[in-house]
């Protein structure tokens, strides 16, 4: 795929992802900025299964979701709850035809710029070879 | 003596439940016969295609239609009667959701054909015949109608006044709903007869049911023993209660089996399977990325599970076939 830039959903939890990003901008690292539509949500336990789903129906080619690490949540377990709903919402979004490389959550602190970067950095990569997310 | 109200009853692709749910009106159906004219009803009353056609439009007071929409014919009927009908009310799951019928929507037509009309062990399908041609040797028909590439709930086909829930609807609900028209009460656009509330605020087990539940493992009905006096989940079966809409009068639970969800989704609840998937998997008793998965996989068909009865109307609707 020729020149394809992935649109990827990305949910930013407020008190470390957020911060991770923005320390990943501070540090000066490389990240593919110009494909990352970032959401800042109070907590990634807030990421509805809905917002997932809405983000594949409205266009985005894959939705990230970064949250705290375990111990860290700011709400203490929000982003444990968000990490119980990724393997039955990988298996939704298979039966619905989306490869689970679409989707990914993972931690990252808040001053973790360069986990920020690479994170992001693998999943554009991993997208740019899957191709472009086509629901309609 | 002034004109009755006319009705219309039709069905589209359905298992005839909801034909069932107007048949056990019993003594019901006797007051309904002397308060207004059956016009048409294929099912039960010889009515034909062109009594119906010859009816001016608007003529009919109020049209129950059950079963989604999955082929080109049941379409056409739907916007005829449309057209002929002041008030329609999309009866029972399938029409409102797109019910069982909806999960092909997993699979393209001609897997579908294929598997149905082909593959299965117990078919001999010598021609290799297909709906959508004619029947071979015959110069006159039948044709056999082609079937649309999506299957539709009632309402994404025409406009649809209310929706009555169920597989098949309570019939105490399909009277009050027919009612509600001859009464001059047809409530605002859109209503879904029913409840507000989830399932599990008139549950006869919600006192049994904890604040807050951890399973380690999901399990099937046939799977396990369970206290049919207490409520599922906590046993580790799942009950869709939390995610459905009341009004059904607990039918299966008290049958001793767990809700699935025919009552359709909450009214703040867009997707009724992302609804459902929240909920199931804050009871996953794990905080570990293993633990989770291992648990997760004690539920077989969650897209089957979840969208049991809504799949047309959820936000993905089934995608379009698999990613290669």
């Amino acid at each position: 795929m020729h020149g394809f830039e992935p649109k990827i959903i990305l949910f930013l939890c407020n008190w470390c992802s957020y911060e991770g990003a923005d320390a990943a901008g501070r540090g000066g690292k490389e990240f593919p900025s110009r494909n990352l539509r970032e959401i800042r949500v109070m907590c990634s336990g807030r990421v509805d299964p809905r917002f997932v789903l809405e983000a594949f129906r409205i266009g985005a080619d894959g939705v990230l979701i970064l949250g705290c690490a375990p111990g860290d949540c700011h709400y203490k377990t929000g982003n444990i709850e968000a990490l119980k709903r990724i393997p039955l919402l990988e298996r939704i979004l298979q039966q619905n035809g989306i490869k689970n490389d679409r989707i990914r959550f993972d931690f990252v602190s808040a001053g973790d710029g360069e986990k920020f970067a690479r994170v992001t950095g693998e999943m554009v990569k991993l997208l740019k070879r899957l191709g472009p997310f086509d629901h309609a | 003596m002034p004109d009755k109200p006319k009705i219309a009853l039709y069905w589209c692709s359905s298992c005839g439940g909801c034909e069932e749910s107007v048949i056990d009106l019993s003594e019901g159906l006797l007051e309904l016969a002397e308060r207004a004219d059956i016009v048409f009803w294929p099912v039960a009353l010889d009515s034909r295609l062109k009594d119906l056609e010859a009816l001016d439009d608007g003529e009919i007071d109020l049209s129950l239609i059950n079963g989604a929409i999955r082929l080109r014919e049941q379409a056409r009927m739907a916007q005829l009667l449309r057209r002929k009908s002041k008030v329609i009310f999309a009866h029972g799951t399938c029409a409102h959701l797109g019910g069982i019928v909806g999960l092909g929507n997993f699979h393209t037509v001609q897997e579908i054909l294929e598997r149905s009309f082909r593959d299965v062990p117990t078919v001999r399908n010598l021609g290799g015949i297909l709906p959508g041609g004619s029947v071979e040797g015959s110069e006159r028909g039948p044709k056999l109608s082609p079937l649309i590439d999506k299957v539709m709930a009632l309402d994404q086909v025409i406009d649809v006044d209310c929706f009555i829930p169920g597989c098949p609807p309570p019939p105490e609900l399909v009277g009050k709903a027919v009612w509600s028209v001859l009464e001059g009460k047809l409530p605002e656009k859109g209503f879904v007869f029913g409840d507000g509330k989830a399932l599990c605020h008139t549950c006869p087990l919600l006192e049994s049911k904890p604040e807050i539940i951890r399973v380690k493992r999901f399990k099937r009905v046939h799977e396990t023993d369970w206290d049919p006096g207490k409520c599922f989940l906590p046993q580790g079966i799942i009950c869709l209660g939390p995610a459905t809409r009341g009004g059904c009068g607990s039918r299966c639970i008290q049958a001793n089996m767990p809700c699935r969800g025919c009552f359709g989704p909450l009214e703040t609840m867009e997707d009724h399977g992302a609804g459902m998937l929240s909920f199931i998997a804050s009871m996953i008793d794990a905080d570990h990325e293993d633990e989770i998965r291992r648990i997760t996989a004690s539920i077989p068909d969650p897209g089957g599970l979840f969208y049991r009865y809504s799949l047309p109307h959820s936000i993905l609707g089934g995608g379009k076939g698999t990613e290669t």
